[in-house]
């Protein structure tokens, strides 16, 4: 593809940008407008889950992409999907945290009551707010495997995103950084099978996202392996020689 | 002078040509797989809510009120017919109230078949004959750890199974909703149909138990299971059966689907119970439809006054 970098970093990024947002503000707006259905805040849990899982393929894509269509500008919307990955993800896990574990806490009606009335939360009501979702959450990850797996696939990529930057690159090394990165292929099992670990009996949703994840993984496989085994005969005429 | 620099790439490293394309084509192929792999996950779980609460229906005459009923108040026509399980609809929520409205309601026969004297083919018009409609205001609990607040309309199961006059051997009763493929638009394999649920006889006979055939005072729509449908509001949403197509007297405990799907996850109970979890995910608390903060479940939905005394002696930890 013919695009100049200006194009690409003054064009087509920010639009980029700009899309993936998307299915955030639609979220807001949905939700705000009663365009969710009648359990909104599941359906909020869900969608940011299954977002985090489309950008998560989205970010692996990039490289076979790029090897397939020659267009090496392709490497440029890497960072930036992987953050979108981490942005829905992290979404998700807050939802989670106050829809599914807040909500349910003894403590919560105390702070509806106080934001109700205008009232700024006392010291008392944090403290034991914040001690018993700890608590709580602690106790569903240990206790749940797909809150377990859920979570531990958030954790792959928080140093993930803190280390995104130029100057993480710098100070990690290039051959390091690389190495760190390559936790985004965990990430990809881990998500799938969160999903899959939750659903009630159709799991034809969570094995597409698998079997997209496999083919994205698969693809890294051949590709290594195909190098390898053309670098070795290569090398071979030289004991003939 | 022209000095000529070594090239980077050793011409070892350079891969053969032959390989290089098949590789193309493989990942060619692979992509092309994954997009439109990807493209239909994408259409299949569409962010764009279709939900179409169900049209309001003939209304019932000479509904009475129960002292059965809560004085809780109902959840809305539109939540309580938008936000449905109904599997053979499909497996969203909402696909009940986008393809429910297939299903022919009329006329309707159930088939009465086992252990009872009156076998046979029974209209709905015979199953109604006789009978005062009453509103049951439930609470409505699923095994989802969701509630709703629902305004049945109904009758209790007891009479109905008087008239087919079972015999001592009928011991528990299975049920068995209606399916048809060309009416149903049931497009995965999520689960096996056509669906099973049973009750104890002492469960079955029940005041509590209903044979639900309204909804808000009119005729049940169909995403909600009409036009008859069971109402267990101590036990957990999937035990009422929808569309009821055939009724059975049986000596032992039938099969029900859920059980028979994952039988480590539900079992032939399902009584609502805050202190045995789902395998997978807690039923201590539960969102009620509408609200944020999420409620405290009550042991047998909060009918355990009328309905404890049927568990004594079991271990309900063992029998979920």
């Amino acid at each position: 593809m013919k695009l100049s970098d200006r194009a690409v970093r003054f064009g087509l990024k920010p639009i980029v940008f700009l899309a993936s947002l998307g299915p955030f503000f639609y979220l807001v707006w949905a939700a705000l407008t009663g365009n969710l259905s009648a359990n909104p805040l599941s359906d909020l849990t869900n969608e940011t889950g299954v977002w985090t899982l489309r950008f998560v393929c989205i970010t692996l894509a990039i490289t076979p992409l790029r090897k397939l269509t020659g267009w090496n500008a392709l490497v440029k919307f890497r960072r930036m999907a992987g953050l979108y990955a981490f942005f829905y993800g992290t979404l998700h896990l807050l939802t989670y945290a106050i829809v599914d574990r807040f909500a349910g806490l003894d403590q919560a009606p105390g702070w509806v009551e106080a934001i109700g009335a205008g009232h700024v939360p006392g010291l008392t009501l944090v403290a034991s707010t914040v001690h018993g979702l700890t608590k709580s959450i602690g106790e569903d990850i240990y206790k749940r495997p797909f809150i377990t797996i859920g979570f531990a696939a958030w954790l792959t990529m928080l140093p993930l995103a803190i280390t995104s930057t130029a100057g993480w690159i710098r100070r990690l090394g290039g051959k390091r950084w690389n190495l760190l990165h390559r936790l985004v292929y965990l990430t990809g099992v881990l998500a799938p099978l969160h999903y899959w670990w939750l659903v009630k009996a159709d799991v034809n949703r969570p094995l597409t996202y698998a079997a997209v994840v496999a083919v994205l993984l698969g693809t890294r496989v051949l590709w290594n392996r195909s190098r390898r085994s053309v670098a070795v005969p290569a090398r071979a005429p030289a004991t003939h020689a | 002078m022209l000095i000529k620099r070594a090239a980077d790439i050793r011409s070892s490293e350079i891969t053969d040509k032959k390989l290089y394309l098949n590789r193309r084509e493989f990942i060619g192929a692979a992509a092309a797989t994954t997009a439109a792999v990807a493209a239909g996950m994408v259409g299949s779980e569409s962010l764009v809510q279709a939900a179409t609460p169900a049209p309001h229906g003939r209304k019932l005459e000479n509904v009475k009120p129960s002292t059965f009923s809560t004085d809780e108040k109902p959840n809305k026509w539109e939540e309580i017919t938008t936000y449905n399980n109904y599997y053979e609809f499909g497996i969203d929520k909402d696909s009940p109230s986008m393809f429910a409205r297939n299903l022919k309601t009329e006329p309707w026969t159930v088939a009465i078949d086992g252990e009872c004297a009156k076998k046979g083919n029974m209209p709905l018009e015979d199953v109604l004959k006789g009978e005062t409609l009453e509103d049951r205001i439930y609470r409505h609990r699923c095994v989802e750890a969701w509630s709703m607040v629902i305004p049945w309309v109904g009758f209790p199961l007891a009479n109905l199974i008087k008239k087919c006059e079972p015999t001592s051997k009928a011991k528990f009763i299975e049920f068995t909703t209606f399916f048809d493929t060309k009416q149903m638009s049931a497009r995965t394999s999520a689960i096996r149909y056509p669906y099973v649920e049973g009750l104890r006889m002492d469960e079955a006979m029940h005041p509590l138990t209903i044979i639900a055939v309204g909804l808000y005072g009119e005729v049940i729509p169909n995403q909600d299971g009409a036009p008859m449908r069971l109402v267990v509001p101590w036990k957990y949403g999937f035990k009422h059966i929808k569309s009821i197509a055939k009724i059975k007297f049986v000596e032992k405990a039938p099969l029900n689907t859920w059980q028979d799907q994952a039988a480590n996850e539900y079992g032939f109970y399902a009584n609502v119970n805050p202190s045995v979890d789902h395998p997978r995910w807690s039923q201590a608390t539960e969102r009620r439809i509408g609200e944020f903060l999420r409620r405290k479940t009550i042991m047998f939905n909060g009918y355990g006054d009328q309905v404890a005394s049927l568990y004594t002696g079991m271990d309900l930890k063992r029998n979920y």
